[in-house]
């Protein structure tokens, strides 16, 4: 489409066009767009509810409970927030890999080992994120629950529980980081379409072989994406606020 | 369904609390009466808030020894503490009542009736529904008085409860306190305010740098100190530390 003008494209050139063609394909909810949001959206929102699952209920323990070693772990779990997505992807790689020790579940280049390294690459962030917001409530609420007579597991499920929607901030940082890295999906999907393509490495992909139009409609919905999500969350929180107090 | 012992009275026997090599409380020695109510008074640093925080079990003693007269059972339900600033879970003024009496083991189908009866008998009937967060600080405190009360203590420590309240507010909760003594629950309360100590309180005790230093009647605490540091609260010359 983009061929055979003649003339030497320029950005400015090129954007609009772009934009025109991307919008198109929204639009006219193109099969192979609607495909990719779809598996990016499942392997995403999988990771995320897997990580949920782990890590709030273990950063709510690190919060509370006093144990040997306790300083080291929140040094590295903040630390694992930074955690490069190639690296991960890289690691995942090679246990999946055909050599490797889970070689044997065959399950490299299969949206399966996309959301294992999605899982590895978020459960930190949540995991921490979580961590700190439970201590900063556990220092209001202890002697209030321990006066009450909760303790242990029924005081960090009543905690967990007040402070609900403080923690779905932690999540939802989960969420924007797996939705938004390529590293790790691209190495251990392999970017195969129809099978591992995703919104983020269909995007470098596109871009590479010049195709803008598609990358920039996935782009674009990406954005809206995120944008629709934190929009969701803060509206949950503010009525959470109102309602709750 | 109250044990039929007391818990009272409670014993400390040469209680310290030392903290960095600092005795916030210092080896110290009293009996908790039931009946009567105690009023904790003393400077700022004198200890005071750590002493019930020690009676109430929510601190330890690093030395010395803290008895209830009923050994058997020294479960909280048997003795309740209000603080200055309550922490209220976020759900309705009921729920938080409720709340309170499952964990002291108040059977499910007894605990709305017993929590509506403790909210009507703070003033708060008509806001059980409310989200207890949202509440003024007043209705707050008094929230945190119902859901204490509810479990039916024997001992009620407050710590400063009116503290930051406005006097109206102020006056409410001194009225629910005055009915928790009425109804039979011994009351050691922590004040600043000397009219309230004046008000609500049977005996003082007066704290200072962790020791005890005058026990007595509230009138003669107030008419006739007997130590030179109740003299010297009474003017508001003794130094904080």
């Amino acid at each position: 489409m983009e061929t055979g003008t003649g003339r030497e494209r320029t950005v400015i050139d090129v954007i609009p066009r772009a934009l025109h063609d991307a919008l198109g394909l929204i639009v006219g909810l193109d099969a192979s767009l609607l495909e990719i949001v779809a598996l990016s959206l499942e392997v995403s929102l999988s990771a995320v509810a897997i990580a949920t699952v782990l890590a709030l209920p273990s950063g709510a323990a690190i919060a509370v409970m006093q144990f040997r070693g306790r300083r080291v772990i929140v040094v590295l779990l903040n630390a694992l927030m930074g955690l490069p997505p190639v690296v991960v992807g890289l690691i995942v790689y090679l246990l999946l890999s055909r050599a490797g020790p889970l070689g044997s579940l065959g399950l490299l280049f299969t949206p399966a080992a996309m959301v294992i390294a999605q899982t590895i690459l978020i459960l930190p962030i949540i995991a921490a994120l979580t961590r700190q917001t439970v201590e900063d409530a556990w220092r209001e609420y202890q002697e209030q629950l321990h006066s009450l007579g909760a303790r242990g597991f029924t005081a960090a499920l009543t905690l967990v529980w007040d402070i609900r929607f403080s923690l779905i901030t932690a999540v939802l940082a989960g969420l924007g980081r797996a939705s938004a890295e390529v590293g790790a999906v691209m190495i251990v999907g392999g970017n195969i379409a129809g099978v591992t393509r995703v919104m983020t490495t269909a995007i470098a992909l596109e871009t590479s072989k010049g195709d803008l139009a598609l990358a920039l409609g996935l782009g674009l919905i990406l954005l809206t994406l995120v944008l629709l999500l934190n929009a969701g969350a803060y509206a949950l929180k503010e009525m959470a606020q109102h309602r709750y107090g | 369904m109250r044990a039929p012992t007391s818990i009272l009275p409670l014993r400390l026997a040469e209680v310290s609390f030392v903290v960095g090599g600092r005795a916030i409380i210092d080896r110290l020695s009293f009996r908790i009466e039931p009946g009567s109510r105690t009023i904790v008074l003393g400077p700022n640093g004198a200890g005071k808030s750590v002493l019930l925080r020690l009676c109430h079990g929510l601190l330890e003693p690093t030395s010395g020894r803290l008895e209830w007269a009923d050994r058997e059972r020294p479960g909280r339900r048997r003795q309740a503490m209000v603080f200055q600033r309550p922490v209220l879970l976020r759900r309705s003024a009921l729920a938080n009542v409720v709340y309170g009496l499952k964990l002291a083991g108040v059977p499910r189908a007894e605990r709305v009736r017993a929590a509506r009866a403790a909210l009507d008998s703070v003033g708060l009937a008509a806001l059980a529904g409310r989200s207890a967060r949202v509440l003024s600080a007043g209705e707050q405190q008094r929230l945190a008085l119902a859901r204490a009360w509810a479990m039916r203590p024997e001992v009620m420590f407050l710590d400063e409860p009116t503290a930051s309240l406005d006097p109206s507010a102020r006056a409410e909760v001194e009225r629910i306190i005055q009915a928790i003594h009425d109804a039979g629950t011994k009351v050691v309360m922590v004040t600043h305010n000397l009219g309230q100590a004046r008000r609500l309180g049977d005996e003082i005790v007066l704290l200072h740098q962790g020791r005890l230093v005058e026990r007595a009647p509230v009138d003669r605490f107030f008419t006739r100190p007997a130590s030179a540091e109740a003299e010297a609260f009474l003017k508001g010359e003794l130094p904080w530390t």
